[in-house]
């Protein structure tokens, strides 16, 4: 039992850890907490399995199609839920439009893909009881977007260009960085990182339409509890989520557990509401 | 000029019907107009239509408590259907007696309200500390959790099976009957919200939304408030989840959808934010909408989501802005500021005189900056205190801190004897003591007269509850309220403008909105902040003149300003701080005359 809590509790757990640093990706340049980040989740299982099971595509180009298909989506979030409401962003007006395009991808998604979870195909056929490639997989997807944002934020011209503008915007734009291009450029690395969650866990979570407030919600606690744009946190934050999730699933059930886990969350984010990671402190008057 | 007005306020009669503008848009008519529809209804005959409109009248019970959150105080509370569905099991468990002995429907609907109150408040309360986003989410997840439970829990709510709903006795057993019955319900929830909406309560929770930095300096507490509002909204989401058991006679997890709880944050916006008759509109369009137009059913989640955007995009105000009328109307042309003593006279009168305020070895520092390094400052009554100094010595704090914004690390400040708790600002207005911001903080959806009455809060007598029943001492509040605002208007020299929108005036009147607002307290010390930025020399002129008078009827000002003229002009006492410390202070004259201020602050 403790090899099956350990398998589920990572995979979901770096599901949720990716979800975590989708949030964390989008909020970096635009200052925008958007509910959109569930819903590139659930985009990344229903494109996997629409491009490989009825489209009969093989992994090498259904993986880069995906995560394409998904960067396009964050674009046109930016464009029309973020862009038009950054001006007054103290309004929170934002927590409204994301979350209209988030209902719309999912109702979009509802209607055209149909409201059944379908299966998600075996991407590997590699592993099987607790070593089975749904478990590892997502873990390994984690590992690489990690490692790749690392290497983007460190040591490239372009990562530093976007901790520039995520530290201050407006020194950045005074010293002539595309700010907007830069935004525009997080929101579609913010799709691929999204759907790249829901494309490793696929098999796990199946193409359902229905997962996108799920993921929104259990990926959202990783950032509150590792502090926004703490990208570290997020997945701490996100592996011991899983864990602790699975644990309580194996223990009490599944109800419970969830019961569980939104009351440990409520309490902890009431009691620490910069995140155990993070803290800020903004002037006011 | 001044006489015409004088004129116009002695015969009420003669004021245009639009120069006192209610909270309630365009008055009680266009609420009497859609009752007598609503109760002419049944002459359609058709049951369908009951249904619809019982439907309507359910939905509206809970979103005009919800509208108070979300509308008036801007708090994202999207997940409210899990209210509704407490409400909904409450009422049907209790009635069909599973758990204790069978109750009457009547007295199981009390007890969800009860039940549906601290529900209420308890998903509420993260609200307080957590940023908007995650107060929504947080709602986000107590709706699924309360469905999950109510999956969960079999024995008591039937799981997935269902449980029967409660049965109302005749003569509310039939379709038009339990229409009555909910109509009743939805009238009594119009009342109670609208009478929050325009009371003092109301403006409070709009100021938060708003201006919550101003709120708290007019000393509103936002969480007494909030509780308050979470309560009431509680309960009526739980009185129109017993309703809806009630009509759907079987009640099931799955009749909870997300979509409901859509349809309810929806409304609101639809309607417009900080109006009552509005969201009204909004929940009825939005009931009618999907039986209108019968294949866009399975389509209502991607139309009301569609819906949301264009109007955050496109129509923000909602219907409540485009049924406003009095909106565009023109304002007076070629105004101006005309302070009138008089009516300050009439407002403060001659109050006793308050005991100094002290500040003794203040020290404040943000990280390694020193921005208070050990001041002494005393102000006292009926004396205009300037207080100059170049950018960054530390003006705006010293009057941060005396305002209760800023917590310092050292020192003490005391009004006479009695020591003011730091870091406390919702607590200055108590004490009497108002400020002004450097940059106005008005509501710009309210106008003029509501922006200036919320500065008179912490006067008001009535509690909540006496607000929500508009009992007498309710009505005497406001009309206390009213009467000294219009006071206060008069006295900064803009009564003219009391019935606008806040957010058509310039920035110039916004100034002496915000001293108004200040007056309202009748202040022992009043606090201005860069008052004269961006005026012109006149109105300079007019205000250096305002503030006199009101040093004059015994209120104590310390005046935070750049411009030396109006300082030297108006001030009996000046101090001079650089780099957070008192460089120099005493009567004008000296100040002017000293040779540190003359080389670090007023050039040669």
């Amino acid at each position: 039992m403790l090899a099956s809590i350990l398998a589920t509790g990572l995979a979901m757990g770096a599901v949720y850890a990716l979800i975590g640093i989708t949030y964390n990706t989008m909020f970096a340049t635009s200052r925008v907490m958007s509910f959109t980040a569930g819903q590139l989740g659930m985009l990344g299982g229903v494109f996997g399995s629409l491009l490989m099971l009825r489209w009969g595509l093989p992994l090498v180009v259904a993986l880069p199609l995906t995560l394409l298909a998904a960067a396009l989506v964050g674009v046109v979030t930016e464009f029309v839920a973020v862009r038009p409401v950054l001006r007054s962003l103290e309004q929170h007006l934002y927590v409204l439009t994301t979350l209209a395009v988030a209902l719309i991808i999912q109702q979009t998604t509802a209607i055209e893909w149909g409201t059944e979870p379908a299966p998600f195909p075996r991407l590997l056929g590699l592993g099987e009881g607790v070593w089975h490639e749904k478990y590892w997989l997502p873990v390994v997807a984690c590992a690489i977007t990690i490692g790749g944002l690392e290497y983007l934020y460190r040591r490239t011209l372009l990562g530093h260009a976007f901790i520039a503008v995520a530290e201050d915007n407006y020194a950045a734009r005074a010293l002539g960085l595309p700010e907007r291009n830069l935004r525009i450029g997080s929101y579609a690395l913010a799709g691929a990182i999204g759907a790249l969650a829901g494309f490793a866990g696929g098999q796990l979570l199946l193409a359902f339409f229905a997962n996108g407030p799920l993921l929104n919600f259990y990926g959202f606690i990783p950032v509150a509890l590792g502090g926004l744009g703490n990208n570290r946190g997020a997945v701490i934050g996100g592996l011991a989520l899983g864990l602790f999730q699975q644990a309580a699933n194996f223990t009490v059930g599944g109800i419970f557990s969830s019961v569980a886990v939104f009351t440990l969350f409520i309490i902890v984010l009431l009691a620490a509401p910069q995140g155990l990671f993070g803290a800020t402190a903004s002037r006011r008057v | 000029m001044a006489s015409a007005d004088h004129g116009a306020a002695a015969m009420p009669g003669a004021v245009p019907a639009t120069r006192r503008k209610p909270l309630l848009p365009g008055g009680l008519l266009p609420f009497l107009l859609l009752l007598a529809l609503a109760i002419a209804l049944p002459l359609t005959g058709n049951e369908y239509w009951a249904l619809i409109a019982t439907r309507a009248a359910i939905y509206w019970v809970l979103v005009a408590g919800l509208n108070l959150i979300v509308g008036f105080a801007g708090q994202l509370a999207i997940g409210y259907v899990a209210l509704l569905t407490l409400g909904a099991y409450t009422t049907s468990v209790l009635a069909a007696g599973n758990v204790l002995p069978e109750m009457p429907p009547f007295l199981a609907l009390a007890c969800a309200a009860a039940v549906g109150a601290v529900a209420g408040l308890v998903v509420g309360l993260p609200a307080l500390r957590l940023r908007t986003f995650y107060f929504a989410m947080t709602t986000l997840g107590f709706a699924t959790i309360v469905t999950q439970v109510a999956l969960a829990w079999q024995e008591v709510t039937g799981g997935g099976i269902g449980i029967s709903g409660p049965y109302f006795p005749a003569p509310f057993d039939n379709a038009w009957g339990f229409y009555y019955l909910c109509l009743g319900f939805a009238v009594i929830a119009t009342l109670l919200a609208g009478n929050v909406g325009r009371s003092r309560f109301g403006r409070a929770l709009i100021a938060i939304r708003d201006a919550e930095v101003a709120a708290e300096a007019a000393g509103i507490s936002k969480p007494a408030l909030l509780a308050c509002v979470f309560l009431f909204a509680g309960a009526m989401a739980a009185v129109a989840g017993g309703l809806f058991a009630g009509l759907q006679t079987y009640i099931t997890p799955e009749a909870f959808t997300f979509e409901l709880s859509l349809l309810f944050f929806i409304a609101v916006l639809i309607g417009g934010r900080g109006s009552v008759l509005g969201p009204l509109l909004g929940t009825v369009l939005l009931t009618l909408l999907p039986e209108i137009a019968a294949p866009l059913a399975a389509w209502s989640t991607l139309l009301y989501a569609v819906m949301l955007l264009a109007i955050v995009l496109a129509v923000p105000g909602g219907i409540a802005a485009l049924i406003d009328m009095g909106r565009r109307r023109r304002l007076p042309a070629d105004r101006a500021i005309l302070p009138r003593p008089a009516a300050l006279g009439a407002l403060l009168g001659q109050r006793p005189a308050a005991p100094p305020l002290r500040l003794r070895g203040i020290a404040l520092h943000f990280g390694g900056l020193r921005a208070i390094d050990g001041l002494d400052l005393v102000l006292r009554p009926g004396e205009v205190h300037g207080l100059i100094g170049p950018n960054g010595s530390g003006k705006t704090t010293t009057l941060n801190v005396i305002s209760g914004y800023y917590q310092p690390q050292q020192g003490s400040l005391a009004l006479g004897e009695a020591p003011l708790a730091m870091g406390r600002p919702e607590s200055r207005a108590g004490q009497g003591i108002a400020r002004t911001f450097q940059t106005p903080r008005i509501i710009g959806e309210a106008t003029v007269l509501q922006n200036v009455m919320i500065g008179g809060t912490v006067a008001g007598h009535a509690t909540f509850a006496e607000a929500m029943l508009w009992l007498p001492r309710q009505a005497a509040d406001e009309a206390r309220l009213e009467a000294d605002a219009r006071l206060a208007l008069q006295a900064v020299g803009l009564e003219a403008l009391a019935g606008f929108r806040a957010d058509r005036l310039q920035h110039s009147e916004l100034r002496f909105v915000e001293i108004a607002r200040a007056l309202m307290l009748r202040p022992a010390y009043l606090l201005l902040d860069e008052p004269a930025a961006g005026l012109s020399a006149e109105e300079i002129r007019r205000l250096g003149q305002l503030i006199r008078e009101i040093s004059a009827h015994g209120t104590g000002v310390l005046l935070v300003e750049h411009h030396a003229d109006l300082i030297f002009d108006i001030c009996g006492h000046v101090t001079v701080l650089n780099l957070g410390r008192v460089l120099a202070e005493g009567r004008p004259a000296e100040v002017r005359a000293h040779k540190e201020v003359i080389s670090a602050y007023l050039g040669a």
